[in-house]
C-alpha cells in the first residue's frame, strides 16, 4: 500500500513538473522536481560558480604587472567581477540543497569541474586582452542563452551577470586593438595570443553536438536552449569580424562563410587536447586547485574567527 | 576533508534610487549584521546599483508555497469590484 502512494506521489510531483515545462514556467526552489533536474543543475551551476573563482588566476596574475594605472583599475574591476559572479552563482546552487562548503570540496577533490579554459596560462598582457575578448566573449554568448534557462534562480543570476559581462568583453577587446595599432612587435604579440586562445575558446562550447553527453536531458528540461555546436557558430561569426577590424588573422585556414548555412565553416577541432586538459593534464590543472586550496586554508582563520564571533554575540543576547 | 560549515545565509535587498521600493538582489553568507551589510554592498552594488540596502537572515523569511498558488490567491479574484476598472463612469467627466 505504502509503495503505491509512493509511487502516486511520485507521478503527481512529475506531471506538476512537465505541466510547468510544457508552459515554459520556471521551475522555482520550492517546487517539486525531479531528482534528475536537480543533479544535473547542482553540477552545471557550480561548475559555472567554479569557473568564475579559478577564472581570476590566470588574470589575477597581471593585476602588479598591468602597463598603466587605468589598466590595473580596469582589471582589478573585472577580476572583483568574476568574484561576484561566482558568488551569485553558489547562492543560486544552494537553493538546490548543496552547501557552500561540499561544493568547495568537491572543486578540491575534483568531483566538481570548472571551464577547461582557466587551465591555460596568461602568459603576457597580450594574453590579458584575448582573455577578456575571446574567453569572456565565448562566455557571453552562452549566458546570453541561459537567461531563458528554466530554472528560476539560474536564470535571474544570469540576468545579473550578462548586464555586467559586456565591460569584460570590450576591455580586452580594447587592449588587442591597442596593441595592434602599436610596434610590430606588439602585433606579433597581440598575433600570438590571438593564436594560442582562438581554439581553446571554442572549446568552451563542449563537444559536437553528435557527442555531447548530457544534451538529451539539459533540453528536455529546458536548463539549455541552444545546443553547443549552435552557440559556438554564433562566437565565430561575429569575433571573426571583430578580428577583421584591427587585423588579426584567425588561425584556421578552413574558415570559410558558408552563405547556404548562414555561417562560418571552420576547421577541425583538437578535440584531443580538449580531453587530455579536461583529463587534467593541461598546462595549469595541478597550480589552479593548489592555489585555490592554500588560499582556501589560508582563510581558514577568518572564518574561524567569524564564527566564534557570531557565537559570542549569541551568548551575549 | 573538511568539516566546516557555511555562515548563515541572508536576502538582500536593496533600493535603487530614492522613496523606491527594495527589491530583492540576491543572497550572501555572514556571520553578523555588519559583516551581511558590507558582503551584500561588495557583492550587489559594484555599479552603484543602491542607495540603501536591507539585509535580512533567509531563516527569517517566511515564504508561501507555489503549489498553493489557487487556494492562497484565489479569493482576490471573484473580488473584481477591487479594481478601478469595474466602474461605469458618467460620459464626459474628467480626471478620474
Amino acid at each position: 500500500m505504502e509503495q503505491r502512494d509512493d509511487a502516486l506521489v511520485q507521478s503527481t510531483m512529475q506531471s506538476a513538473f512537465d505541466r510547468k515545462m510544457e508552459q515554459d514556467m520556471p521551475i522555482e526552489p520550492k517546487d517539486e522536481m525531479p531528482e534528475g533536474y536537480r543533479k544535473h543543475l547542482i553540477r552545471q551551476m557550480s561548475q559555472h560558480a567554479h569557473s568564475e573563482v579559478i577564472g581570476m588566476q590566470p588574470e589575477g596574475n597581471w593585476i602588479t604587472r598591468a602597463p598603466s594605472l587605468r589598466a590595473r583599475q580596469i582589471l582589478l574591476a573585472k577580476i572583483q567581477d568574476e568574484c561576484g559572479h561566482g558568488l551569485y552563482l553558489y547562492s543560486a546552487a544552494e537553493t538546490l540543497g548543496i552547501s557552500r562548503a561540499e561544493m568547495t570540496e568537491q572543486l578540491h577533490t575534483g568531483k566538481a569541474k570548472y571551464s577547461n579554459i582557466f587551465n591555460y596560462p596568461a602568459l603576457n598582457w597580450a594574453d590579458v586582452g584575448a582573455i577578456g575578448w575571446l574567453v569572456d566573449g565565448a562566455a557571453i554568448v552562452n549566458q546570453v542563452s541561459l537567461q531563458r534557462t528554466s530554472y528560476g534562480p539560474y536564470s535571474r543570476a544570469m540576468v545579473r551577470i550578462c548586464k555586467e559581462e559586456s565591460f569584460h568583453q570590450r576591455q580586452g577587446y580594447e587592449i588587442m586593438s591597442k596593441m595592434m595599432c602599436g610596434t610590430v612587435a606588439q602585433r606579433e604579440m597581440a598575433q600570438d595570443a590571438m593564436n594560442r586562445w582562438w581554439w581553446p575558446s571554442l572549446m568552451m562550447f563542449g563537444p559536437h553536438d553528435s557527442e555531447s553527453p548530457h544534451t538529451g536531458d539539459a533540453f528536455r528540461w529546458k536548463i539549455k536552449r541552444q545546443s553547443n555546436d549552435e552557440l559556438r557558430a554564433k562566437f565565430i561569426d561575429k569575433t571573426v569580424q571583430q578580428a577583421d577590424v584591427i587585423g588579426l588573422t584567425v588561425p584556421d585556414k578552413d574558415l570559410r562563410w558558408n552563405e547556404a548555412r548562414g555561417h562560418y565553416d571552420h576547421g577541425p577541432i583538437n578535440w584531443q587536447e580538449f580531453y587530455k586538459v579536461i583529463g587534467g593534464y593541461g598546462p595549469c590543472n595541478v597550480q589552479r586547485i593548489a592555489h585555490h586550496k592554500k588560499v582556501h586554508s589560508d582563510g581558514a582563520w577568518v572564518r574561524a574567527a567569524a564564527e566564534a564571533y557570531m557565537t559570542k554575540q549569541k551568548l551575549i543576547a | 576533508m573538511t568539516n566546516e560549515t557555511d555562515l548563515p545565509r541572508w536576502e538582500v535587498f536593496t533600493q535603487i534610487k530614492p522613496g523606491a521600493n527594495y527589491m530583492h538582489a540576491g543572497t550572501i553568507h555572514a556571520s553578523d549584521k555588519k559583516m551581511a551589510l558590507q558582503n551584500a554592498r561588495d557583492t550587489y552594488t559594484r555599479r552603484g546599483e543602491g542607495t540603501s540596502i536591507w539585509v535580512v537572515p533567509s531563516d527569517a523569511i517566511v515564504a508561501s508555497n507555489p503549489d498553493d498558488k489557487e487556494m492562497f490567491f484565489d479569493p482576490s479574484n471573484d473580488k473584481i469590484y477591487r479594481l478601478p476598472t469595474f466602474y461605469v463612469m458618467p460620459e464626459g467627466a474628467k480626471a478620474i
